[in-house]
Order: C-alpha cells, then sequence, then structure tokens
C-alpha cells in the first residue's frame, strides 16, 4: 500500500441541453424581469483600447445545418496581450475590456456575433508569443461536454505560421479550421462539428 | 495579507481532464449526439495563459432575489407552486481546495416538469410565478446555497418513451477558463435516474452518483424546505512552484 493522493474527481459533464438558454440568457430566451441584462452581451465601452471588429459565425452539425440553440463563450487578451483575470500577474489589462463574451445562436440564421477588439500577443510558456486569438468555448443539446477551440485571425499570417498551438496541428490543411477571414471589421468564424470541414477542437 | 493567505492568485496550468470519466462526445442512445460529435481527435495541450486565466464576476453582480427562484419570477405575495427546496454545497477543485467567488448559474423546470421556453411543447401546465432560472456566486469557502421548487421529471422525444429524471442544470465559472463546466444535479432515491439516455451518456456508475445530491435532513428547514446537498468539483491545478518561470515575466 502507498499513500492516497486524496484527489478528488471532477464532477462529470452533462449537456446543457435545449433551454441553456434559460439558465444564461434568460432575457434572450423571453424570461424577463429576473435579471438587468444577459450577462456577457457587452464587452467593450467608449473607452476600451484596440481596434474594434466583429466576430461572426455559425455552429454547424454533421448534416451542415446551423445549430440554433447552442451557447457560444469567448474568452480573450486586451490590445496589449493581457487577460483581465486576477491569475493575470504580467501587468493589470485595460479594465475598459472585459474578455469576455456569451451569445446564444438562437436567431434564425443561428448567427452569433461578438463586438469585442482585436486582442494583443500573448506569450506561450517557453516564452514564445502566440498568434492573436480568441478562445472559445461551445455548449449545446447534443454535446456531452463542452468542446473548446481557437479562433486565430487571417490578416494574421505571419503570426501564425509561428503559433506554437497550430504548429501542433499534424494534418496542415486542418489549420485554416482555426483561421477566419477578414471582410472590413468583420471576421467570420464557422465552427463546424464533424466532417470534412471539423473544427479542430482542443483538450486543453 | 499573510502569505499563507489562500487568496493569492494562482497561475499553474489545470491537471489534465479525465475523459474517460466523462461522457464521450458521440453517445447514440442520445440520438442528437450522433451529428453533434466531434469525430476527429482532440488536439492535446498544456494550459496556457489563454485557458489559465478567466474572468471573475464580483458579488456586487447579483441582484436579492437572483438565489430564489421560488420568489425572483413571482408576482408580489405570491410564489412558484411546488416543493420547496433548499439546493446548497460546496464548490472545490480536485484537489479538494474551496473556489471562492464562483459563478454558479442554474435552470430547471417547474414542478410540473414544464419549462418556460417557445420550443417547448409538454403539455404540462406553466406555472405563472416560475421563471426557471437563478444564480449566485461562492463565498470565502467555497459554499453557496439557493431555494428553489423540486422540478418535475418529463418525457422527451428520443426514444419512445424516455423520460428525464428531475434535474436542475448548472453552469459554473472557477477561476480558469478551462475550468468551464455545465452539468446536471440529480435527486437521491430517484429510481428515474437510471433510465435516463442522458445520463446514461456517462460511462462510469460512481461517476453519475457524484452528480445525485443527497437529502440533507440537518439543514431542512422544520415547516419550511426540505434541503439537498451537491458539491461541485472543478479541475484542479498545478502548484507552480517548481514551474519554470516564462522569459522576461
Amino acid at each position: 500500500m502507498v499513500q492516497d493522493l486524496g484527489y478528488l474527481k471532477e464532477s462529470p459533464s452533462q449537456t446543457a441541453g435545449p433551454y441553456v438558454h434559460i439558465g444564461c440568457t434568460p432575457n434572450f430566451a423571453g424570461i424577463t424581469g429576473v435579471y438587468d441584462t444577459d450577462l456577457g452581451t457587452t464587452m467593450v465601452n467608449d473607452r476600451t483600447l484596440g481596434e474594434r471588429i466583429t466576430v461572426r459565425g455559425r455552429v454547424i452539425d454533421g448534416a451542415g445545418v446551423p445549430l440554433k440553440d447552442a451557447l457560444v463563450e469567448i474568452w480573450q487578451a486586451d490590445a496589449a496581450g493581457l487577460y483581465n483575470s486576477p491569475s493575470e500577474l504580467r501587468g493589470t489589462a485595460d479594465p475598459n475590456f472585459t474578455g469576455w463574451g456569451r451569445c446564444p445562436t438562437g436567431a434564425e440564421d443561428g448567427v452569433f456575433t461578438f463586438e469585442t477588439i482585436k486582442p494583443g500577443r500573448a506569450p506561450y510558456k517557453d516564452g514564445s508569443r502566440m498568434a492573436p486569438h480568441i478562445t472559445i468555448w461551445i455548449v449545446a443539446r447534443g454535446i456531452n461536454i463542452g468542446l473548446h477551440t481557437r479562433m486565430y485571425f487571417g490578416d494574421e499570417a505571419e503570426a501564425n505560421a509561428e503559433d506554437p498551438l497550430l504548429a501542433r496541428i499534424e494534418h496542415r490543411h486542418r489549420v485554416t479550421t482555426l483561421v477566419a477571414p477578414r471582410d472590413g471589421s468583420v471576421y467570420t468564424f464557422d465552427i463546424h462539428l464533424q466532417g470534412e470541414k471539423e473544427t479542430v477542437f482542443l483538450d486543453i | 495579507m499573510s502569505d499563507l493567505s489562500n487568496n493569492k492568485p494562482e497561475t499553474g496550468a489545470f491537471f489534465q481532464r479525465d475523459r474517460a470519466w466523462h461522457a464521450p462526445a458521440l453517445t447514440p442512445g442520445y440520438k442528437t449526439s450522433v451529428l453533434r460529435s466531434p469525430q476527429k481527435a482532440l488536439l492535446s495541450l498544456d494550459g496556457t495563459i489563454s485557458e489559465i486565466t478567466g474572468p471573475v464576476f464580483g458579488h456586487s453582480l447579483l441582484g436579492e432575489l437572483d438565489n430564489d427562484l421560488i420568489h425572483n419570477f413571482s408576482k408580489p405575495g405570491e410564489s412558484a407552486i411546488g416543493e420547496r427546496i433548499i439546493v446548497h454545497g460546496r464548490v472545490l477543485d480536485e484537489r479538494g481546495r474551496p473556489v471562492p467567488g464562483a459563478l454558479l448559474e442554474f435552470w430547471q423546470a417547474n414542478a410540473g416538469g414544464r419549462y418556460r421556453h417557445k420550443k417547448e411543447s409538454y403539455l404540462a401546465a406553466l406555472d405563472p410565478n416560475f421563471g426557471g432560472c437563478g444564480r449566485t456566486i461562492t463565498a470565502e469557502d467555497g459554499s453557496y446555497r439557493f431555494r428553489t421548487i423540486r422540478p418535475g421529471a418529463y418525457p422527451w422525444p428520443n426514444g419512445v418513451n424516455d423520460w428525464r429524471p428531475a434535474h436542475i442544470h448548472f453552469s459554473i465559472f472557477g477561476h480558469g477558463f478551462a475550468q468551464r463546466l455545465i452539468t446536471q444535479m440529480y435527486f437521491e432515491g430517484d429510481p428515474m435516474i437510471w433510465k435516463c439516455p442522458i445520463v446514461a451518456t456517462i460511462p462510469d456508475k460512481s461517476a453519475i452518483e457524484q452528480l445525485i445530491a443527497s437529502l440533507d435532513w440537518a439543514n431542512t428547514i422544520p415547516m419550511d424546505a426540505r434541503a439537498y446537498k451537491f458539491d461541485i468539483i472543478l479541475r484542479g491545478r498545478r502548484s507552480t512552484l517548481f514551474e519554470n518561470r516564462m522569459e522576461g515575466n
């Protein structure tokens, strides 16, 4: 016998189900008067530093149909590459930028939209720099455990070429599933849950 | 603040998620998973600062009735119909340490098993005094509590005669975005737990049992409400004592 490590097990995930919008975006779901606003609706204000951008996309199932009952959350650094979090020890992030957004894909076209800023570059563990990116988390009915992925920026080819996470993707044609093309100030990022264009999802 | 304070920000990477403990993505018994499950291997990577950090929600966010589902949607002087219960517990990490400041959001069906949602088609009646959502933030010791009514079981289109056992959905933010979790709480003694295709997506019986709240007689309020205790465990994080320091930081 040896000593028991004494670690607990993580609570197992269960699907967010068809009514995740009731719990996480009740105003959007038509349950008004409980909270003033839905959390994560606004990431920026007039004083936020950085280039204003729009991130737009859909979550698409294996039959090519966009989900209308998903919830998408994003988490990103500010324009200087700092996170608005107590675990950020490199400096103080822009107090006018939350870094976190939440959007239901409940509209008829299943599109999610975030009004945000383009993040700066944050360091990888070895001191090299990651390319600018947005961390994304997707839950919905039929998804048993939330899916993590990242969005990179189509106009950052040089930074993307030296990004340590993108470098780890063995099948190089799949790198493009994480890179959003730019059109004006809008980046479009469609997330494919399965099939030929399946997005690279992360165990991170 | 002394060096022994456990409030110092932590920066270690999170324990790797035990994917065999959680439900796999593809679980054909839960039909919706078939077209919504990634089929390629996940890219496994130790956490970076993008996942080690996460948003924080202050207690000032909370309204007075946010943790009282019996009253947060009801008309003045009225209350939701159903069995009054208190749900409480602690949010801990895998090292057994409390997770203070964790935002918990919960949602559920009413006492008859009906959700307040435009896509809900179950014939059970809506309760005009029940909205079905609430939230709270854990205290310094990781504890939380809220008041609600016990939700009803309800049928759902999967197999011809599949029913969900009574359950409450939980969404949990820890301290890092890697800890983000959504799960469901079930009730001790409910025989329907073991008939549910969504519960059955979890392969390990002891993992399922971790989602079943115990009837907590000691905390039951006489002549008022029964208590159920439900602890939630989030991913642990490594000590940073011997981690390499990042260049220039």
